[in-house]
């Protein structure tokens, strides 16, 4: 089937005369599509860019490389079940996320969707506490409230990952009105994936941000796949630098597999919310070269597709750049590779070994007291007795504790004892539990 | 003082004493509000702190918490209860989330303000009590102002609050008159401090939001008809919620029926009632008894409407079927 909206509504119709409802022919079009991925998903190469000095072609090789590393080993520790959960890899995107970071200052926010561990790990967030996160541990940026989806440092003004599909563009409109409100000309970048552009969110948001003037960039990073639906199954309109007309918020694409397209579109970008307070849409085309989650069979595309995609690795092209263009050798490169392994490494060190949150961390951060407010806050009917919320750290009974533990158990990632203590360094051993069970559905 | 006056007061009062309090939501500022709750603030704050927003709950909602997250203390008007179910995303997914999913590192301190309840034939998308929705969330709170008084200085304490506080309203209580402190006669109103409008020995009945008014009347036909005293708890918010307050009434007159105009299923009256007989079960001489709305939603027919709600009568009823066996 060819990738046309018109060619799709007639598919369709052939489809109801001939009494079916599927839309296409088989379970899979991209698997079943005759044209070569070259054809079925091109990429406009942006404008050439000179490469910057050495030093920023360093920083730009550096931030993609830990990204890139961080991802592998994250997704190999998930398949050792170190890491719960779901776990949304961002290899393949390494650029449009360093591209836009880049383009930032130290004082925007950066707000951002469930595939982020890239993003906090471009605005600077210590790696160590990311795979902490990731490891569900004390040390965690979350202090593992949060896991793989629910990244937040607020030092940095990384504003979080969040699991709901848009769910973070109206906290972008927040948070670009208080930037407004208090006259800093700060600017809000909102990533999202092309999946959120069809929530009711985007309208909503896009508006708003527009209506106020409000100094906010969303970037669109168009990985083309919302879960397992391609761009074309999902969106009418498939140029989503467009989506943004109708509200009010102009917009432009970049390449998001060249690091220096993006950033300088971004640079435009947030320019113009910054000097202009006007809202700006970018779209970063771009890809995942692994699955949505690491539950996901990735049945929706062909092995083709994904190697064609591959040979435009953000990672190797620029590579390959900075060496034609003899600014770098292919020792820098390695020797900016161990130095990422390296820091990944030390990372699953840290969070292996920091302890799991206490028990009576339950609790924790879900309300803000001053200590001596009245009245019950949470009621604990997890025990023979019921407890107020705020003093259940203090007050938690011998039965409390045990049916905790009891619950605990479940986790099954040694007994209380042991997930209290922080292992021997020198042991430098990995989780207890064994290989992740692979049944069930991934989201 | 009316309580739409009161609520007003409250907003004029924090608006002035912080520079970070701002209000948004649909047709509060040119329109000063569908229940005139914000008259005159527009026009004496002016456009950045007293913002009219486009049809879009969700989004109002979420710009609230982002701004929340970024330093200010958003105050957000949503129309009408029905109205904030297009935001839950935003007051379950973030609102209520935020602080705890990110370890602490970040709060959300705002008021999201609705008004709820029936009487005024609006029919099934404008009439519904939905405080049990919001109490069962934990990271909210949950005010519930029945008086002039509570009305002020509750929101007053909602503004000031480090949390996300869902503030109910009542529609058929905009108009009531009550007396109201003056600023500054009265010490900050707290959470989690439920009021005895009426003190008694023979039972308690604790009525949420407007049913706190219709239990007060109840008890008075009680004293007067059936020579059963009385004590009326109105708990102020839901969460934090006063329970040693209404577990020490228990435990005084042995019997307790509450009052709510929502639904019984899940309801506040069905948690009050679990609280109640887990922590006061040797105290109780009969079961804890509910008073709620018709387990239907609000119908628009004014007879079918004033059937579906609960009226005074109906507590009277509900409290001489804990005497029967006596």
């Amino acid at each position: 089937m060819k990738y046309s909206p018109t060619r799709m509504a007639e598919a369709k119709a052939e489809d109801q005369q001939q009494g079916q409802t599927e839309p296409h022919d088989g379970p899979f079009p991209h698997a079943e599509d005759d044209r070569s991925p070259e054809e079925r998903l091109p990429v406009d190469p942006g404008e050439h860019h000179d490469l910057p000095d050495r030093e920023h072609c360093e920083e730009i090789l550096r931030k993609m490389l830990l990204i890139r590393r961080f991802e592998e080993r994250a997704g190999e520790m998930y398949t050792k079940a170190a890491i719960g959960g779901f776990l949304h890899l961002a290899i393949g995107e390494e650029a449009a996320i360093v591209g836009a970071t880049l383009a930032m200052r130290d004082t925007d926010f950066l707000i951002s969707t469930y595939r982020e561990h890239g993003q906090a790990l471009a605005r600077g967030t210590d790696p160590r506490r990311v795979m902490a996160e990731l490891f569900g541990r004390q040390d965690g940026v979350s202090k593992g409230h949060g896991g793989s989806m629910h990244l937040f440092d607020i030092e940095k003004r990384f504003m979080g990952g969040y699991g709901i599909v848009g769910g973070n563009l109206p906290l972008a409109v927040g948070l670009g009105l208080a930037s407004d409100y208090q006259e800093t000309d700060d600017v809000t970048v909102c990533m999202l994936g092309d999946g959120a552009i069809n929530q009711g969110n985007f309208g909503e948001s896009l508006n708003l941000a527009a209506l106020w003037s409000l100094p906010i960039v969303f970037l669109v990073i168009n990985n083309q796949f919302g879960m397992g639906t391609a761009i074309e199954r999902a969106s009418a309109i498939t140029d989503l630098s467009k989506r943004g007309d109708g509200f009010g918020v102009p917009g432009a694409r970049c390449n998001g597999m060249d690091v220096l397209d993006t950033k300088d579109e971004l640079e435009n970008a947030l320019r113009k919310a910054r000097e202009d307070r006007t809202p700006q849409l970018v779209e970063a085309v771009t890809y995942r070269f692994r699955g949505h989650s690491m539950a996901d069979p990735e049945e929706y595309r062909s092995k083709e597709e994904v190697e064609e995609w591959r040979r435009r690795d953000p990672i190797t092209t620029f590579g390959e750049r900075v060496k034609d263009e003899d600014v770098l050798s292919q020792d820098d490169i390695d020797g900016f590779d161990e130095e990422a392994q390296s820091t990944v490494e030390e990372a699953v060190e840290f969070a292996t070994q920091s302890p799991f949150p206490d028990l009576d961390a339950l609790y924790d951060d879900l309300y803000a007291y001053s200590g001596d407010e009245p009245g019950w806050y949470v009621v604990d009917e997890r025990a023979p007795e019921t407890h107020k919320g705020e003093d259940l750290r203090e007050h938690s009974s011998d039965a409390m504790r045990e049916l905790a533990e009891a619950g605990a158990a479940y986790a099954k990632v040694g007994d209380a004892e042991e997930r209290r203590k922080r292992p021997d360094p020198d042991e430098g051993e990995e989780p207890s539990s064994g290989p992740r069970d692979e049944e069930g559905g991934g989201d | 003082m009316r309580y739409r006056e009161a609520l007003n007061q409250a907003l004029r009062e924090e608006l002035e004493a912080d520079d970070n309090v701002f209000i948004m939501g649909e047709d509060i500022g040119v329109f000063q509000g569908a229940f005139k709750v914000t008259e005159g603030l527009l026009e004496d704050f002016g456009e950045k702190r007293v913002r009219d927003t486009p049809i879009s709950e969700n989004t109002i909602v979420g710009a609230g918490v982002g701004a929340a997250m970024g330093g200010l203390r958003p105050i957000v008007e949503i129309m009408t209860i029905n109205f904030s179910l297009l935001a839950l995303d935003q007051i379950i997914n973030a609102a209520a989330s935020v602080r705890y999913m990110f370890g602490g590192q970040v709060g959300v301190p705002m008021v999201i303000r609705m008004p709820q309840g029936g009487g005024h034939q609006l029919g099934p998308t404008h009439s519904h009590c939905l405080e049990a929705l919001y109490l069962h969330i934990p990271g909210l709170l949950v005010a519930v102002p029945s008086t002039a008084a509570d009305a002020k200085g509750l929101l007053k304490t909602a503004i000031r609050d480090p949390n996300p506080v869902i503030f109910i309203e009542h529609e058929a209580l905009y108009g009531r008159k009550g007396e109201v402190p003056e600023n500054g006669d009265a010490e900050p109103m707290r959470f989690g401090e439920a009021a005895i409008r009426r003190e008694g020995e023979d039972v308690t009945i604790v009525g949420i939001s407007r049913q706190a008014l219709v239990a007060a009347d109840a008890a008075e036909t009680l004293a007067d008809e059936h020579e059963i005293e009385a004590e009326v708890i109105d708990p102020r918010t839901l969460r934090p919620l006063d329970l040693d307050t209404i577990i020490e009434s228990v435990k005084k007159t042995n019997r307790a029926v509450i009052v709510e105009e929502g639904w019984p299923h899940g309801g506040v009256g069905a948690n009050l009632a679990a609280l109640i007989q887990e922590q006061a079960f040797d105290h109780l001489d009969a079961p804890v008894g509910r008073v709620t709305g018709a387990d239907t939603p609000m119908p628009y027919s004014k007879p079918l409407e004033q059937a579906a709600m609960p009226h005074s009568e109906h507590v009277v009823k509900a409290v001489l079927s804990t005497f029967r066996d006596l």
